[in-house]
């Protein structure tokens, strides 16, 4: 690795050092790793085998095949980007490790760029074996949307930022009370986003207030790819330009509620 | 070396306050350390010595008032002068799953240092820490965490160190020890030394000023010998029990 001047506004160093403490964490630690691929896997056969079940019994759902476990497999995808997120973040909270990270040269955009570094790395380590066990038990092969996969995924990723992002603001604002939120909060999104049916079933006024949430075009898109063989390109752009937006917000929450958690003192708690 | 002026104070803090909701925590204090000096920040339970060491540090935004380290303010500029200081305390840990060597090695990333390997190669000899440095962090004891926390501390030969009692729960033994890393550290590098502590050896011995406080201010700010000498007193200890209950100088004493 390079030795850059320490006081620079942005160091790729930094951001290593913090994905290499995370990594020696997981490898250190064969519960942390069974945890990312454990509760994917049983989401998925579960899924699968339900889906297995109805396209025997149903025409409409013998043409939807795949919709099922695909819908599980990005569903997965957006609430462990997340979690892999805020999991990072809260290690340091349990390892009362936020001072010394505070303390040093550290910069918020580049513990926050690290931090994302590692939802990739759990993501990767959670999801592929399952994706290749959706390929071998129920032929479906998530991989073979190829480049509507990679829109999916980016759109995706960037809204479990997002909400990480807030999340570890709000408990770095709040305290270890605010932990639970790093848990729950995503589940909140699984009805609005029409994760599992189309956005026409929710009742008018919620439709209003999925369009307003970028995996809702994920989903759709998503949909209209297994069904009707279209890859809605439309779809994509919009959510990206959502994400763009939601990511900026998120970002600038960070910042606010970390000026706030100095303010208060949070930072040298480590308590509820 | 220190890249400060020899007349420039190292720490220099003005006007400085911090009130909660709850409460005041710091009442307006303001002092200026000269560069490559040891000084103690004494007080009681509540005296306001670890807000203001974290206001030092940046780590709690003061409600009004200044702070500048090494020329630096640290409201506006922290980032730039964060690599030249370091700081130990009780309330901060060190991840425990990782090793010391995987501890030390990314925090010596994160603070830029050239050649990490061989810099913790030098602080394992020096604060001997060989025979646990690939051993888990939480599996140490608290004499071995404190050389692990005092290492992680003195990796980037920081020109400002400040410590929040680096002696607490150490035997005599451990703790005389530490003293003297301290002390050689101090004459080998020329570094300004702020500590907070409950131990008056440690600070008869250590340092050359003591910041006496009390509820949020400072009630008397003097070389030790001068301490005892106002206070007619043997010990920093006695100097702390007139002033943690209000006894006041031995001249008004004597009234």
């Amino acid at each position: 690795m390079t030795t850059p001047n320490p006081a620079i506004a942005f160091s790729p160093r930094r951001i290593g050092a913090m994905v290499l403490r995370y990594w020696y964490l997981m490898r250190s630690s064969w519960p942390r790793l069974l945890e990312l691929i454990y509760w994917p896997m049983v989401q998925m056969l579960m899924w699968g085998f339900l889906q297995s079940y109805v396209t025997e019994n149903a025409t409409f759902f013998a043409r939807a095949g795949g919709t099922f476990i695909g819908a599980v497999l990005l569903w997965d995808l957006l609430f462990r980007g997340q979690l892999g997120f805020s999991i990072s973040f809260l290690e340091e909270m349990w390892a009362r490790n936020m001072g010394n990270l505070m303390m040093s040269p550290l910069r918020p955009a580049e513990f926050v760029i690290a931090l994302m570094a590692m939802s990739l790395v759990r993501l990767a380590i959670g999801m592929v074996p399952v994706t290749l066990v959706a390929m071998w038990f129920f032929q479906f092969n998530v991989y073979s949307l190829g480049f509507a996969l990679a829109a999916f995924f980016l759109n995706l990723i960037l809204t479990s930022w997002s909400v990480g992002i807030v999340v570890s603001g709000v408990v770095l604002r709040n305290g270890m009370g605010a932990e639970g939120l790093a848990w729950t909060i995503m589940f909140l999104l699984l009805p609005l986003t029409c994760v599992y049916y189309p956005v026409a079933t929710l009742p008018y006024a919620l439709q209003i207030v999925a369009w307003a949430l970028p995996p809702t075009y994920v989903f759709e898109g998503m949909r209209a790819l297994l069904i009707e063989h279209t890859f809605r390109a439309d779809l994509m752009a919009w959510a990206l330009v959502l994400n763009v937006v939601y990511f900026a917000g998120a970002v600038a929450a960070f910042l606010k509620l970390l000026e706030s958690a100095r303010r208060q003192g949070s930072l040298m708690q480590t308590g509820e | 070396m220190p890249e400060i002026a020899v007349t420039e104070p190292a720490i220099a803090v003005e006007n400085l306050k911090k009130i909660y909701k709850a409460g005041t925590a710091v009442a307006g204090i303001s002092f200026a350390l000269r560069a490559g000096s040891i000084t103690a920040l004494l007080g009681g339970n509540g005296a306001g010595k670890t807000t203001t060491i974290a206001m030092i540090m940046g780590l709690v935004a003061p409600t009004e008032g200044r702070v500048s380290v090494l020329g630096t303010d640290m409201a506006q500029n922290r980032h730039s002068v964060l690599h030249r200081m370091n700081f130990e305390s009780p309330y901060v840990d060190m991840p425990m799953r990782l090793t010391v060597r995987q501890n030390l090695r990314v925090f010596g990333n994160l603070y830029g240092i050239p050649d990490v390997r061989g810099r913790i190669g030098e602080l394992a000899n020096d604060l001997d820490l060989n025979e646990f440095l690939d051993r888990p962090t939480g599996k140490l004891s608290a004499g071995q965490k404190t050389r692990v926390s005092l290492a992680k501390a003195l990796l980037n030969r920081p020109e400002v160190l400040l410590l929040d009692e680096p002696t607490a729960s150490l035997d005599p033994d451990t703790a005389d020890w530490i003293r003297t890393r301290l002390e050689d550290y101090r004459a080998a590098h020329g570094a300004t030394i702020l500590l907070a502590s409950h131990n008056m050896g440690e600070v008869e011995r250590l340092c050359e000023r003591v910041i006496m406080m009390k509820r949020g201010v400072i009630e008397d700010d003097d070389t030790p010998q001068n301490l005892l000498a106002k206070y007619g007193r043997k010990n920093l200890e006695e100097v702390f029990l007139d002033i943690a209950r209000g006894r006041g100088v031995a001249s008004e004493a004597a009234q």
